[in-house]
């Protein structure tokens, strides 16, 4: 099967581990994942104010090249991207005038006729390969590992964009129970990690990641699995630097649920950029004896 | 109760008269901000409320009530537009919009909250850029 795919731009910066594991991925899967031929930055965040048409414009001009590739459906890695591509998606398709609007800006594309369907890569996983699929194909089962799954905000909110249930997410601790791991439940999993104010307001975002890890990690968890690029630097570096504010606090390695698929799977753990971490991803995986390296 | 505000001789420099911030805040965000009964259930499950000076909810019956100091609470820039709030309010009023519309009421009469040169150069390196494209669009006009 092929996927068309959109990376957007952290994907080709600092998180090239989660773009990597998951071409390594569709490889062992038998699919291939194409990369869009013109894409250009989503925007990151919608567009929350009615006037303004003017930020729908990235996130359509990269709809309308899926169009033109002849796709009907692109898949991306990143929440935030996955976020912002779907709700202009939806704004245009309930908004017909503002679509009106939207086209006559576009001088050198073509029409958007609205025919794309945005997916992130887990509902890919989940709804196209199965994750029963992926159990089978487990050869380093991730047992005796405890895992809490980390959700945020992009990827299940606004409702008319998510991916799962909005309140109670279940994907990810599926996908986990299927890689073989036990799974820690966590009432902050779908708590926003503090974003872009990782920047302007470090502590707030050490709080905040201290907050989320810490329940987790008093009820026996030893890592975190997630699946956006911010998030993972704010619970995994700002994270980090909470040990500093908190005595007695130890941050728990941060895992893309790619990379924990590549390594159940048994795949080259070239493709999972470890490297890139904060806390030591390979240590636990060592401990744990998945990781015989 | 009088809350401590952030100050900013800039920002008090936007006069609206009886009335008017609350329809520019409708306008921008299509919401009603009557309909909202204070229940606090935005304040409850907000994950940054610690950090706020006014709830979610305070801001919303400030700017009905015609109390523009509002556009000076840190609530409105410490907002991260998470959603939880507008997912959750039972008079499906969304929240998330309505403080995008105070910060862009405060953003287009070129008041910037985020001063770039403040970024260091390693801080540039480091941190993903989506976080910086986010930055830009939420606290730059």
């Amino acid at each position: 099967m092929k996927l068309l795919y959109y990376p957007g731009c952290t994907l080709k910066t600092s998180a090239k581990n989660l773009e990597k594991s998951a071409f390594a991925i569709m490889e062992a899967l038998g699919h291939e994942m194409v990369e869009m031929k013109d894409w250009t930055c989503c925007g990151v965040v919608a567009s929350l104010t009615d006037d303004d048409l003017m930020h729908h414009l990235a996130p359509l001009r990269n709809l309308i090249h899926v169009e033109d590739e002849g796709e009907d459906r692109v898949a991306t890695l990143c929440d935030m991207c996955c976020n912002t591509l779907k709700q202009t998606n939806l704004r245009v398709k309930e908004k017909p005038d503002d679509l009106e609007t939207l086209n006559l800006f576009m001088d050198r594309e073509n029409d958007y006729k609205g025919t794309v369907k945005v997916i992130h890569f887990l509902e890919f996983l989940r709804d196209e390969v199965g994750f029963d699929v992926l159990k089978k194909m487990v050869k380093n089962p991730l047992k005796g590992m405890k895992i809490m799954p980390y959700y945020g905000c992009m990827l299940l909110r606004p409702r008319d964009v998510s991916i799962d249930d909005a309140e109670e997410p279940t994907i990810l601790k599926e996908l986990l129970t299927a890689l073989g791991a036990e799974v820690v439940d966590n009432p902050f999993k779908i708590e926003c990690c503090g974003s872009y104010h990782t920047i302007e307001e470090k502590n707030l975002v050490s709080n905040r990641a201290y907050r989320i890890t810490k329940f987790a990690v008093d009820r026996g968890s030893d890592a975190i699995v997630l699946s956006c690029p911010l998030c993972r630097f704010n619970l995994d570096v700002r994270g980090k630097e909470a040990e500093k504010i908190y005595n007695n606090y130890k941050q728990v390695p941060v895992y893309y649920y790619t990379q924990l698929i590549a390594v159940a799977l048994g795949l080259d753990p070239k493709c999972c950029g470890f490297d890139d971490h904060a806390v030591d991803p390979i240590l636990l995986l060592k401990k744990k004896g998945v990781f015989e390296k | 109760m009088k809350k401590q505000l952030l100050k900013s001789k800039e920002i008090d420099a936007i006069k609206f008269k009886k009335g008017e911030l609350v329809a520019e805040v409708e306008e921008l965000c299509g919401e009603n901000l009557f309909g909202c009964y204070q229940c606090g259930t935005c304040s409850a499950g907000c994950p940054f409320i610690e950090d706020m000076d006014l709830g979610p909810d305070e801001v919303i019956r400030y700017v009905v009530l015609d109390r523009n100091e509002v556009l000076n609470s840190k609530t409105i820039w410490i907002c991260a537009s998470c959603y939880t709030c507008a997912e959750r309010c039972p008079r499906d009023l969304n929240i998330t919009k309505i403080m995008e519309a105070l910060r862009q009421i405060v953003l287009r009469k070129k008041i910037d909250h985020t001063k770039l040169v403040k970024i260091s150069k390693k801080e540039r390196e480091s941190i993903p850029q989506l976080a910086f494209v986010s930055l830009f669009r939420k606290n730059i006009g």
